[in-house]
């Protein structure tokens, strides 16, 4: 029950982008399509379960385990960007049209600070396994519908008129600003 | 000599306003956002990250002639999470409080693509000095952007700036939105709209 309820904590109510503002950059750099926007959410969704996964087995059996807590950030991220190296080795052997599809996105997910966050945030709550992969898969689609939902603003955006100065960067951020209001409105729906 | 004196602090001077990283390049937007509710949490943030800059940025350009291409950006990304360890066992053994405050995006200084940027394009082709100096800047730039979200969201959002309050209720009720996510988002897309404004080409009617 309690993993139900962490899945759809992390999916909407404390969504990773608009609530924690982990991941910005691609939310903020790759949303202009919706199409590239699902690939991009969908890419880092799998990774992000992954990244639970491996993550929480390192720290409960390695950090943990040896005392070792302050190496935490440092094998964290090198697990983050080696599994992000073996998915695309294995992607690009086995399904070479995903691998057009996702391109360059894949490698820009190690950067991605919501894969890191994940793993931190599991860390530092104590997940147990079960709880961790609900986690991840939550926070991964919490994170595909805010850049679905902002690629169909931008789409439409396109045709607006916006004040010259508020072309670009200030336009995305103010709508981003405007989702994360409408997302509180979650915020009541269960507590955890 | 002279020369050189004049190129560190053009380079120290760019990151101020010119490469300014969140208002002109948007790097390092997660850290930007997220801790900026306060005036007092923004310079914290602030200074750690100008901390890892110029520590990174000296060690990856003295090392950058021993680190074969290939496997760069993963020394660098270590080199950063190491300094990172570093400013929040730091910041956990003398300041617990902010420590609290920042909570687990001390950590994700590691994921700022500043740091990782100027290691890359300017560190690893640059020698020491102008390095310090270019991550020094860098860094004073981040740190002062953050100072002034944090400061407007701060005295909108509870009437307090650096945690003193000098608004109380009776004269202005706090903006609540404004210390919320949202806030965030709305002040800093503002801000930059304002500076666009500002320093639009002139002749240009916006």
């Amino acid at each position: 029950m309690n993993a139900v309820l962490i899945f759809i904590s992390a999916a909407v109510i404390n969504n990773f982008v608009l609530a924690y503002f982990l991941g910005i950059c691609p939310f903020l750099g790759v949303s202009k399509k919706v199409e590239t926007s699902i690939n991009m959410g969908l890419a880092t969704t799998f990774v992000m379960t992954l990244t639970a996964v491996i993550t929480w087995l390192i720290n409960e059996y390695i950090l943990i385990k040896f005392n070792l807590p302050f190496l935490q950030y440092v094998t964290f991220i090198i697990a983050i960007a080696s599994l992000v190296q073996l998915v695309e080795m294995f992607i690009r052997k086995s399904s070479p049209s995903l691998y057009r599809s996702l391109g360059i996105f894949l490698p820009l997910i190690t950067t991605n600070c919501a894969i890191l966050g994940l793993a931190l945030f599991m860390a530092l709550r104590e997940y147990t396994f079960i709880e961790t992969v609900a986690f991840g898969v939550g926070g991964g689609i919490g994170f595909t519908i805010a850049m679905v939902l902002m690629g169909g603003i931008r789409e439409e955006l396109e045709y607006a008129d916006i004040p010259p100065a508020l072309k670009g960067a200030p336009m995305t951020l103010l709508v981003a600003g405007m989702l994360a209001l409408a997302f509180m409105g979650f915020a009541g729906m269960l507590s955890v | 000599m002279a020369a050189n004196k004049k190129s560190l602090s053009a380079e120290f001077v760019k990151g101020l306003w010119v490469e300014n990283p969140i208002l002109k390049l948007l790097l390092g937007m997660c850290p930007a956002l997220a801790v900026s509710n306060s005036a007092t949490n923004g310079l914290a943030m602030g200074l750690a990250t100008a901390f890892v800059l110029v520590a990174s940025n000296a060690l990856v350009s003295l090392v950058r002639r021993l680190v074969p291409a290939q496997v760069r950006i993963p020394t660098y990304i270590m080199i950063i999470a190491g300094f990172v360890t570093l400013a929040d066992l730091f910041l956990q053994a003398q300041l617990p409080v902010i420590s609290k405050a920042l909570g687990p995006y001390v950590a994700l200084i590691v994921c700022n693509c500043v740091i990782l940027g100027r290691s890359e394009f300017f560190a690893s082709k640059h020698s020491l000095l102008p390095s310090i100096a270019d991550g020094f800047g860098m860094g004073m730039g981040f740190t002062i952007v953050l100072l002034v979200l944090g400061s407007i969201r701060e005295v909108l959002g509870s009437g307090a700036i650096f945690g003193y309050v000098f608004m109380g209720e009776e004269v202005f009720v706090p903006w609540v939105v404004m210390v919320l996510p949202a806030g965030a988002f709305l002040t800093l897309g503002l801000l930059m709209g304002i500076l666009n404004y500002i320093t639009r080409p002139k002749g240009d009617s916006a």
